[in-house]
């Protein structure tokens, strides 16, 4: 059997454009040897799960730095959920404040990610926490 | 030539000897780090030394010249900042139209000369608040603004006649400013008093911001509307702020964002004649930039001094502008939020002094600065009051304004300044052979030159090559808590109930007749100002004018190039 | 089989779960596709390939919208290539697509091709036939689009379609590349642009030189222009053109009795192909992880023997017939 390779979304749900955090992942991603769906800005949370859910992902990455990530992240979790795909994983990035955090882990977010992260330690995360699917 | 042969004569014995010198002690002592890394933040090698040698080739007529003269270098303004220091214009906007008008009463209190509008994602998408694309989204990062009814308490107490008023708003910048045209009218101010700025820069969002609504072409279009508008209406009025603000946050170098912004505001110029016929002097005064103040002194000031000089003889040469004020190029600058770190936050204090001081030497007209919490949330009232107050003694405390230009001359600023502009010229001619901007962006030009900047910056800074204080140097365990900015989420209910009492309350058949006469206007291809002006009368959201244009012109969807 | 009747209802999830152990190489995934096998043969396919910057995935966007509007499922393979530094890709293909995501008669799945030359991944015949099976009545391949041999398109499709752009010199790396022997439909992308007609001219030359018996089927090639993506009202109208034109082929490919020869080619590499990962592979995959592969190549370098000898030595230990 081939090696199994890690699939990995990165989107951008709501109507924030700054794409360059999603852009500059994206491309980490790829040297680090995953394969990477990007699929570009103003995704709504639905849009997101439906294409998770095609492309087989094992892991979400959103990025949003309009504020608005109390509303779209847990969306996007919600609908895998509602969609039967409580095993994609979903981590998020932005300008989100720390006092957010709890109120995303609860809500069903593995991982944050502010600016100051390196992309190393990102890619670290993931090989440490997510597994290709068996 | 600049120098007398007999000083470059001496100058090159003397130089021989310096060297000589250097290599002699870094044999014993060596640099702290390779010659590489001794580099600009946009990784523009900067030498050990400057002297007479780096800018011999300069023209002292040509090239440098006085305030109020061709070229621009050493400013618009001839007696520079001793008349009017730049205008303070805190960029601001929360929440409801309500919470954002107790902002600006508080800034003017504290001695603020300029408004300066943030709207909220689904205003400066063209939807409303209760579009199923805005959830989440309202009054997050800025003001919701459905109707002119939302418009009206923004502005309530403001004197439009008196305040200048810049709103960032691109793809709905018609709905827009013909709602801040609308309120002057019904506080019966003629359209010829007020004054402000409509960003209204839709290449910039193809490029770097990615807030958009139509394809490339109608925008542009839209835009040139406004211009002709502006022109004939409202002659304080300027239609565009050309942004390079947003190229660099976007990840460009300095040089990126000095080339490609220019080379926009090069597009619009050509449109406006083309399609308008009107002639260059009528408008081009009017036009004005905005450019981001980035970490690294120098380059940034080199970058604005040599925008006003290419800007100048792309006026003068190119577009053969007649009338000296068209060869100006009037900015607004904002520090830049890319540079802030969440760790550590009060050392953002310090960044943005640093950019603010860079700005004004740079010879800016407008000036923004940045919160501390910015890379946070939304500024708390504290926050933008130390933010203003950075302005405040810049202005009044340094002495940094007593005179004009301070660096011009100095080897390493005037060589700068040339190398920024040379290479800004030759990203201008490879966009020129590509048949101008929209064929640029088309391609993905622009886009995937800062993709591959910034992610080379990114990898820089992780490999330790550039440093943030507090990311990947002098790192520390404890995080300072700061207090932080919330909207409250009862934002977006209450919101959504307004706009819909709005829609009750209206005439529908009269928002409806505005609306497919807007639609022809557009179908004809007719300037749509006055229609909009119409259409926010009589309460039309701001999403009804949008959807009109989405209809008519189609929608575009980034390309997400990486 | 659980996973047959769940992937003949349409469920994603389960297709793409089995098109990922397929890229994967999973083995169970294999003996899937046996049971899928007999199922498949319903779809039309069509191919889409061109250089890089030739707005293949806008094309196929405007394809999807337009068989969606005819009311057909459809089910799309974007093909982007693995970097062959670190083993990663980017699939970008599918931005262009996403208004598409949650139109449930739309299954969208990027591939990388891992390797793979020819401009596909490996899995897409497989794919193809999960989606098939799926019931997706069109399935739209896109192939990486690097302007190299991307000639495999046609061992899958059943129409396939050459997109060129004007003024990118298009017309000549295209001849290189071998491509312009596969196409069915000739597409001019932007053909707004200057130099359009110019690439006409070229294509029609081109085909006028082609020998007589290239076109005996009484099919000549025919040249769609698509006009600039960013005109909604006049690419609409291009579109549909395109997709009667897909229409017209698939037709004259039933009434001449061509299809036939269409899914034999297929069939014949899928054998190919089959026989390769069943047969090669497996014998591969033990010499070296049994470490034999090493000794054998320092045999060669010391010219102790050569490698038709080793062959033959392998071949008569592991093929008990021998070829």
């Amino acid at each position: 059997m081939a090696e199994r390779k890690l699939r990995v979304m990165v989107a951008k749900p709501g109507l924030d454009g700054h794409d360059r955090g999603a852009r500059v992942l994206a491309r980490c991603f790829r040297d680090a040897g995953f394969e990477v769906i990007y699929t570009g800005c103003h995704q709504t949370p639905e849009q997101i799960a439906a294409a998770a859910i095609q492309e087989d992902v094992d892991l979400v990455g959103l990025s949003c730095l309009s504020g608005a990530h109390r509303y779209l992240f847990p969306a996007v979790k919600k609908q895998l959920v509602e969609r039967g795909a409580d095993d994609i994983m979903v981590i998020g990035g932005g300008i989100i404040p720390d006092q957010d955090f709890q109120y995303l882990y609860d809500n069903g977010i593995k991982a944050i990610f502010t600016p100051g992260a390196t992309l190393d330690s990102i890619v670290e995360w993931i090989n440490n926490n997510v597994k290709p699917r068996e | 030539m600049y120098f007398a042969a007999e000083v470059l004569e001496k100058s090159s014995v003397l130089r021989q000897k310096w060297e000589d010198e250097v290599r002699r002690v870094i044999a014993k002592n060596p640099d702290q780090k390779p010659d590489h890394l001794w580099s600009t933040v946009s990784d523009l090698k900067i030498k050990r030394l400057y002297g007479p040698e780096d800018i011999k080739d300069m023209d002292f007529e040509r090239d440098i010249g006085y305030p109020g003269q061709f070229p621009f270098l050493r400013g618009n303004q001839v007696t520079g900042y001793r008349g009017k220091y730049w205008t303070f214009r805190m960029f601001s906007g929360m929440g409801d139209a309500k919470t954002t008008n107790a902002r600006w009463h508080l800034l003017l209190k504290e001695g603020q000369t300029g408004l300066s509008t943030a709207f909220d994602f689904p205003t400066l998408m063209g939807y409303d608040t209760d579009s199923p694309k805005a959830r989440g989204e309202c009054g997050k990062c800025g003001v919701a603004i459905d109707t002119l009814e939302d418009f009206l308490t923004l502005v309530d107490g403001i004197p439009l006649d008196r305040v200048t008023t810049s709103m960032t708003i691109n793809p709905p910048a018609t709905a827009l400013w013909a709602m801040y045209c609308a309120a002057a009218d019904l506080k019966g101010i003629p359209l010829t008093k007020i004054g402000g700025t409509i960003q209204n820069d839709m290449l910039k969002e193809f490029i770097a911001q990615k807030t958009l609504m139509c394809p490339p072409e109608p925008s542009v279009k839209l835009i040139s509307d406004t211009v002709e508008f502006g022109t004939k209406y409202v002659p304080k009025w300027n239609t565009i702020s050309i942004s390079g603000y947003h190229i660099r946050e976007a990840g460009s170098t300095a040089v990126q964002e000095l080339a490609f912004t220019l080379r926009d505001g090069m597009e619009y110029v050509e449109d406006v004649i083309r399609r308008k016929g009107l002639d260059v002097d009528s408008f081009a005064p009017r036009l004005s930039f905005f450019f981001n103040s980035h970490i690294d002194f120098f380059e940034e000031i080199a970058k604005m001094r040599a925008a006003r000089r290419i800007w100048a003889k792309a006026m003068r040469d190119r577009y053969k502008a007649k009338d000296p004020r068209s060869w100006w190029m009037r900015f607004h600058t904002q520090t830049a939020g890319c540079s802030l770190t969440a760790q550590q936050p009060y050392n953002n204090v310090i960044r943005t002094a640093t950019e603010a001081l860079a700005a004004v030497l740079g010879g800016t007209q407008s000036l923004h600065t940045n919160s501390l919490d910015e890379v946070l949330c939304l500024p708390s009232d504290h926050a933008v009051q130390i933010a203003l107050r950075t302005q405040q003694i810049i202005a009044e405390e340094t002495g940094v304004a007593n005179t004009i230009d301070p660096l011009a001359g100095s080897y390493f600023v005037e060589a700068l300044t040339n190398e920024m502009e040379e290479k800004a010229w030759e990203y201008i001619h490879k966009i020129d052979e590509m048949g101008g901007m929209i064929a640029a962006i088309e391609k993905g030009f622009p886009q995937l030159e800062i993709a591959d900047a910034a992610y080379k910056f990114q990898r820089q800074i992780d490999a330790g090559e550039k440093i943030m204080i507090g990311v990947n140097k002098y790192v520390s365990e404890v995080q300072e808590p700061i207090p932080l900015v919330e909207i409250d989420d009862r934002v977006e209910i209450e919101q959504i109930e307004r706009l819909n009492a709005v829609r009750r309350k209206r005439d529908n058949k009269a928002v409806k007749r505005c609306l497919e006469d807007l639609k022809n206007a557009c179908k004809k291809g007719e300037n749509v100002m006055p229609y909009c002006i119409e259409a926010v009368k009589n309460l039309a959201s701001v999403q009804e004018i949008c959807d009109v244009y989405r209809e008519v012109y189609g929608e575009y969807r980034d390309p997400g190039l990486y | 089989m659980e996973k047959v009747k769940k992937i003949k209802a349409g469920d994603v999830r389960t297709a793409s779960r089995l098109i990922r152990n397929l890229e994967d190489g999973v083995k169970e995934a294999r003996s899937t596709i046996k049971h899928l096998f007999p199922l498949t043969g319903k779809a039309q396919v069509v191919g889409i390939t061109g250089s890089p910057g030739a707005g293949k995935s806008t094309l196929v966007d405007g394809l999807v919208e337009q068989f969606r509007k005819r009311g057909k499922t459809v089910g799309v393979l974007a093909v982007d290539p693995t970097s062959p530094f670190t083993g990663g890709a980017i699939l970008g293909d599918r931005i262009r697509m996403q208004r598409h995501a949650e139109d449930s008669g739309v299954f969208v799945r990027s591939l990388a091709t891992r390797g793979a030359l020819g401009g596909l991944a490996k899995a897409v015949g497989d794919a193809i036939h999960v989606m098939d099976v799926m019931g997706m009545d069109v399935i739209l391949v896109e192939t990486v689009g690097t302007g190299q041999q991307e000639v495999d398109i046609i061992n899958h499709s059943h129409t396939v379609l050459v997109v060129l752009i004007p003024g990118m010199g298009d017309e000549i790396q295209a001849i290189k590349a071998g491509i312009m022997e596969i196409a069915d439909v000739f597409v001019i992308n932007k053909a707004d642009r200057e130099g359009s007609s110019k690439l006409r001219r070229e294509i029609m030359a081109m085909l006028d030189m082609a020998p007589p018996e290239t076109f005996a089927s009484g099919w000549r090639p025919p040249i769609v222009r698509v006009e600039n993506a960013f005109e909604p009202d006049s690419f609409g109208k291009s579109m549909e053109e395109l997709t009667d034109t897909i229409a017209k082929h698939h037709e004259h490919l039933v009434a001449k009795d061509l299809l036939g020869s269409r899914i034999r080619r297929k069939a014949a590499v899928e054998l190919h192909e089959a026989i390769r990962s069943c047969v090669l592979e497996p014998i591969l995959n033990h010499l070296v992880a049994e470490g034999e592969i090493e000794g054998m190549i320092q045999k060669l370098m010391d010219k102790k023997t050569d490698p038709y000898t080793l062959a033959e030595e392998v071949a008569r230990r592991f093929l008990k017939e021998g070829v």
